[in-house]
């Protein structure tokens, strides 16, 4: 019951929402989403405090899927230790976030349908999150991809917005393919999609091969690796995370909830979830590690240059993620999820900050006309600091303990590997500190350079939107002291149980608590660094930036068109497909099938028979009904012929 | 072996033609003709379709024999018959049939004006020969009924189509023409060499592998026009564009199913050996459909040639999903083929609406029109997602088993099939984005007014149906799983048989 409880009232809310809103009023949406989402809320941080706390995981069967021969994918909700972090986290942000957005959406004309597609949102999460096999695993998987292609194209009277969404959602399709192919592939393997049958026969498979393109590969490298192409996509790693800084034309709550917090950490739980089919796979772990290790370091690189408020933060996502992802890369899933979850805090926090400044500014977002407001709005100023400083892992901030332990474990990990991990997340861990202050002083100090009009209004946000900012500052202060423990300390695996799996070769976890000093605090001093960098950059010598940008034309550019993926994309992949669909269409059906085919007999037809031409005129049924009386003939005359 | 005490699937073939003479009978001033044409066709449609539940409800899940079998000798002792009966490969297509055309009717309320009366005739008839099609137990009966579809369909694409409807209907005439006689040859060639065509007895009459292959080609130059598989598939965007919205409803909903379930009837289950010589090139032909096709409907300016189009990929699965004969790949046909039938139908009609109040289907002409039409939004929304294969709509499932099926005999197969994920969410999106979304500027689009209940009634059951056959597909798959299992049984005892035979 209280497995329901926890994930089916988004639902019921998003229906009502979505299907009566003009009736209930703007009222009645948000208190009747917010309502079931505080119910959801609050059966999830019970099963969360009893089946990863107290420890008694179980699953609650609800009925049959698609079920093909020996293919069965069933409806049911899985709650072990993983899927209750996640339940807990999911359930508790989203239900601030609901809240928040009754601030920041007040002047918003289809309040009822932004609340229906938010609870949609958390309905498909939750599904993700608890699902028993990976076929409910990919329902909920595309369901918030496409509550994330209604959200992001929410304003959908901009052209901006349709084009982000649509990117969102095909870009996030290409990642699906490897999902669903992933799927087939450990199908085939194991013979089932449910997990506890899949893990139960993995043990015996996991010697074979498979042949796919003339190579033949070990068959659970090719899943592995496929179902890592989906988490890509999802997560948004590098060369499948071009949607995501588009994504933030959605409205801020969107940002924070789907593109930071939830949404595109489904990846990670992905890889911890197949953590047995990983661990077999050490060549897919690498591609983990490096992929993740380089999306960290790269985006780090171009959030240093953004200058809209909300692209600074989402690239700082796409970075965090990357972390994620090279602790799983190094078999440290817990630590993966333990960033997973600090994260969702401090980073939910950064974009309702920013949304708070993003209201407070008449919905001004680039940061070269902010400037000058600490004062007018001390309580989101003071957040931003809050979440920077988790974000830029500072002691005691949430950040500090999961970041550090994920650059640990990079280490000690001992292979080549990890150890580029270590080194990407190093100097990635540099550019965030410097990136989180560059934003902060250029949003909140100095000089105002908005327009005289605009700084008269700014202004504090109203409670409803500061006291959710509040309390996902708690998490972001404490969710790392309190479940540092639990989650990656000595004990861990007492904690995660048969949730994730980890081969007794790979000791990274064990050994992360032994690192030498400085590969402990190697992390904050470059944090260290980074502040001062930007204090330097953006306080003491403001010229410095532009200075630095005239003498390296060139790398600036690189960096501001953030690598040049979007152009490269739309000349390799957009405009190629565009145009061969109408080579396609002018040459091939009507230049080459219709021309050689149809109208070719006709014409030649033509010219042999005036008869013919009766054809043309409309009279083609005649013929048909000739065709079948000539049938019923000539049966007649071969039955009675034989008999 | 289910049966009930009178002839339900003769009552449920021909009760349209008896509502249809009753149409003819009508005598008055044209409006109440028309007035009456409606009604008549409307509540014999819903008897038939009401009348074809008790198949629904009777129909013993268990058992893959066919079922609410009639016979009656037409020539000789049985040699030719009236034989008709459904399993489970057949059941579901008749139900389709029933179900869409009520809707047909319903959806051409007020957008037809002139010559009602034959239209509704037209329509009623089509539902005869779509019924008795799937229905049929002998070869003659299934080839007179094959055939006799096309006739209404030409009718109501050349007396009720848009402007270049002689041009559509000749093409698709001279595609299905060629397709028919060679079909016609292998009807007469295994007549003469089994005795019969009674389609239970010739699902055991052993075949030389020479003559298999001979038929394989007779049947696919038929079926594969029909699908339709590339590259004979260019009759179907003309037809479709031509068509009036009934008409593509019916097309996409029902008559492209035919191929499928010919090669599902036929080719899988006569012709085993000849099956799974020419795999490697049904595969071929449906991997380069779900691409080409794929990126011509991205190319498209024309909503319904889009959606067309996207037919054509669909297609392409089903066929690819037939002949890895595995159960998932051949379940996911079976399904797609349905959900297919459902997505494209309310698709055809969601063009349909727009149509009946702007007459333009340039995709162009539109834009923004969400704002004026949100119940419409939403449902082209889903149908949208259905027709991605979003998990949860009926479009997933077939998908996904196709998919399934495809990895077990080829991973790069599996692939292709796997890009129209990326393909189809590229140009349906684009498509709802140019028409639904965008800021309303058009003078002309500003008055729009969003469903009206008439239209709401068209669509309801089918959502209903996207949505039901996406969260609970057993409720459909267990009809026809039962069948699909037996099929490939005998599939490997004649393969088993016949190297026996050749001495391996």
């Amino acid at each position: 019951m209280l497995e329901v409880g926890a994930v089916f009232p988004p639902l019921l809310g998003a229906l009502i929402a979505g299907l009566f809103g003009r009736s209930l009023g703007d009222r009645g949406a948000q208190g009747v989403t917010i309502g079931l989402m505080l119910v959801a809320a609050l059966c999830g941080t019970i099963l969360f405090v009893d089946v990863a706390l107290h420890g008694n995981p179980r699953t609650v069967d609800l009925a049959t899927w698609i079920a093909s021969g020996s293919l069965e994918a069933r409806w049911s909700l899985r709650f072990d230790t993983l899927s209750a972090v996640m339940v807990g986290m999911v359930t508790v942000v989203s239900t601030l976030i609901h809240i928040y957005s009754v601030g920041y959406m007040s002047h918003d004309p289809s309040i009822p349908r932004f609340m229906a597609y938010l609870s949609l949102f958390t309905f498909a999460m939750l599904m993700l999150v608890t699902a028993d096999d990976l076929v409910q695993l990919f329902f909920g998987w595309e369901g918030v991809g496409l509550a994330s292609y209604l959200l992001i194209g929410f304003w959908f009277d901009r052209d901006s917005a349709n084009a982000a969404a649509m990117k969102a959602f095909i870009v996030n399709r290409v990642g699906d393919v490897g999902f669903a192919l992933g799927i087939a592939g450990v199908f085939a393997l194991t013979d089932s999609v449910a997990f506890n049958g899949i893990f139960a026969a993995l043990p015996e498979v996991a010697a074979r091969t498979i042949t796919a393109a003339g190579i033949e590969f070990r068959a659970v490298e090719l899943c592995a690796v496929l179902l890592f192409i989906g988490a890509m996509g999802k997560s948004a790693q590098l060369f499948l995370h071009t949607w995501l800084p588009d994504a933030m034309e959605g409205p801020t709550p969107v940002s924070a909830l789907i593109h930071a917090a939830t949404m595109v950490t489904a990846g990670v739980f992905l890889t911890a979830r197949m953590s047995p089919l990983f661990e077999l796979a050490p060549t897919a772990l690498a591609i983990v590690t490096v992929i993740g290790a380089a999306t960290a370091l790269f985006a780090a690189t171009v959030g240093c240059v953004q200058n809209d408020i909300k692209r600074v933060i989402a690239y700082s996502t796409c970075s965090q993620l990357g972390y994620m992802f090279f602790a799983a890369g190094v078999s440290a899933y817990p630590a993966a999820i333990f960033h997973l979850f600090t994260h969702a805090f401090f980073k939910a926090l950064l974009f309702l900050s920013a949304g708070s400044v993003i209201h407070a500014m008449d919905g001004e977002q680039d940061i070269r006309r902010m400037g000058g407001i600490w004062r007018k709005v001390p309580i989101t100023y003071a957040m931003m600091w809050v979440g920077s400083l988790a974000l830029a892992g500072i002691p005691i901030f949430a950040g500090y303990y999961s970041k550090d332990m994920v650059l640990e474990v990079a280490w000690a990990s001992g292979t080549t590997v990890g150890r580029f991990a270590f080194a990407c997340g190093l100097i990635a861990a540099f550019l965030t500190a410097f990136y989180s202050w560059r934003l902060l002083i250029l949003t909140f100090h100095g000089e105002a350079r908005a327009d005289a009009h605009t700084m008269s209004h700014v202004h504090e946000s109203p409670p409803v939107m500061t006291v959710p900012l509040a309390l996902l500052a708690i998490g972001a202060v404490f969710a790392g002291l309190v479940f540092y423990e639990p989650f990656v300390g000595h004990h861990y695996s007492g904690f995660w149980r048969e949730a994730i799996v980890i081969a007794p070769e790979h000791r990274a976890m064990e050994l992360a608590h032994d690192v030498p000093a400085e590969v402990k605090y190697a992390p904050l001093v470059l944090a260290g660094a980074g502040i001062a960098t930007a204090v330097l950059f953006y306080g003491l010598a403001p010229r410095l930036p532009a200075a630095l940008a005239e003498a390296f034309p060139g790398a600036y550019r690189f960096l501001l068109n953030k690598w040049y993926f979007d152009e490269l994309y739309d000349r390799l992949f957009v405009r190629p497909a565009c145009a061969l669909g109408t080579a396609l269409w002018k040459g091939g059906d009507l230049g080459t099938i219709d021309r050689y085919g149809p109208d070719g007999v006709a014409a030649a037809a033509r010219g042999i028979g005036r008869g013919i031409v009766r054809i043309q005129s409309g009279y083609v049924y005649h013929y048909a009904f000739a065709m079948l009386v000539g049938l019923v003939v000539l049966v007649t005359l071969a039955a009675t012929g034989r008999l | 072996m289910s049966t009930v005490g009178f002839p339900l699937l003769s009552l449920i073939i021909f009760l349209p033609l008896v509502g249809a003479a009753i149409i003819a009978s009508v005598r008055g001033d044209e409006r109440t003709i028309a007035s009456n044409a409606r009604w008549t066709a409307l509540w014999t449609s819903l008897i038939v379709f009401f009348l074809s539940l008790v198949l629904w409800v009777r129909f013993d899940r268990s058992s893959a024999d066919f079922q609410f079998v009639e016979r009656a000798a037409w020539f000789g002792d049985l040699a030719i018959s009236y034989h008709v009966g459904v399993d489970g490969l057949s059941v579901l297509f008749v139900l389709l049939s029933t179900a869409l055309t009520p809707i047909c009717v319903i959806a051409s309320w007020e957008s037809v004006e002139n010559k009602v009366r034959e239209y509704m005739i037209a329509f009623l008839v089509l539902e005869t020969m779509m019924v008795g099609m799937f229905a049929a137990l002998d070869l003659v009966i299934f080839y007179l009924f094959f055939e006799g579809v096309l006739i209404p369909m030409f009718l109501i694409i050349g007396i009720w189509g848009g402007p270049r409807r002689t041009y559509a209907a000749f093409k698709f005439f001279l595609f299905t023409l060629a397709g028919s006689v060679l079909m016609l040859l292998a009807v007469i060639w295994l007549y003469l060499d089994a005795g019969t065509t009674d389609i239970p007895f010739l699902l055991d009459h052993p075949l030389s592998r020479s003559a298999q292959i001979w038929l394989f080609l007779a049947f696919f130059a038929s079926f594969a026009v029909k699908v339709p598989m590339w590259p004979f598939h260019t009759w179907l965007p003309d037809a479709h564009v031509e068509a009036p919205t009934a008409g593509s409803v019916i097309l996409a909903g029902v008559l492209l199913k035919m191929g499928g379930y010919g090669f599902l009837r036929f080719s899988l289950p006569m012709l085993p050996e000849a099956s799974v010589d020419f795999a490697p090139l049904i595969f071929a032909l449906s991997a380069i459909a779900v691409v080409y096709t794929s990126l011509v409907a991205l190319a498209q300016e024309d909503i319904k040639k889009l959606i067309a189009y996207s037919s054509v990929a669909h297609m392409g699965l089903v066929t690819l999903g037939l002949f890895t004969f595995t159960t998932q790949g051949i379940e996911g046909a079976i399904f797609q083929m349905l959900s297919h039938g459902v997505v494209s139908a309310a698709l055809f009609l969601c063009v349909g609406v727009i149509y009946d109040r702007m007459h333009t289907r340039e995709i162009a002409a539109y834009g923004g029109l969400a704002h004026r039409m949100p119940r419409y939004a939403l449902l082209f929304m889903l149908f949208s997602m259905a027709s991605v294969g979003l998990p949860g709509t009926s479009g997933f499932v077939g998908e996904f088993l196709a998919i399934v099926g495809a990895w077990q005999v080829n991973r790069v197969l599996a692939l292709v099939a796997a890009s129209g994920m990326v393909l189809g969410a590229a140009y349906m999106l684009w498509l709802y984005r140019r028409v639904l979304f965008g800021a309303l500027t058009k003078p002309e689009l500003k008055a729009l007014l969003d469903l009206s209940p008439r239209e709401v009634a068209a669509f309801t059951p089918l959502a209903a149906l996207t949505l039901w056959m996406g969260i609970y597909p057993s409720s459909f798959m267990q009809f026809f799983s039962v069948s699909v299992a037996s099929l490939l049984d005998r599939h490997q005892a004649m393969l088993g048989a016949s190297r026996q035979l050749a001495g391996l």
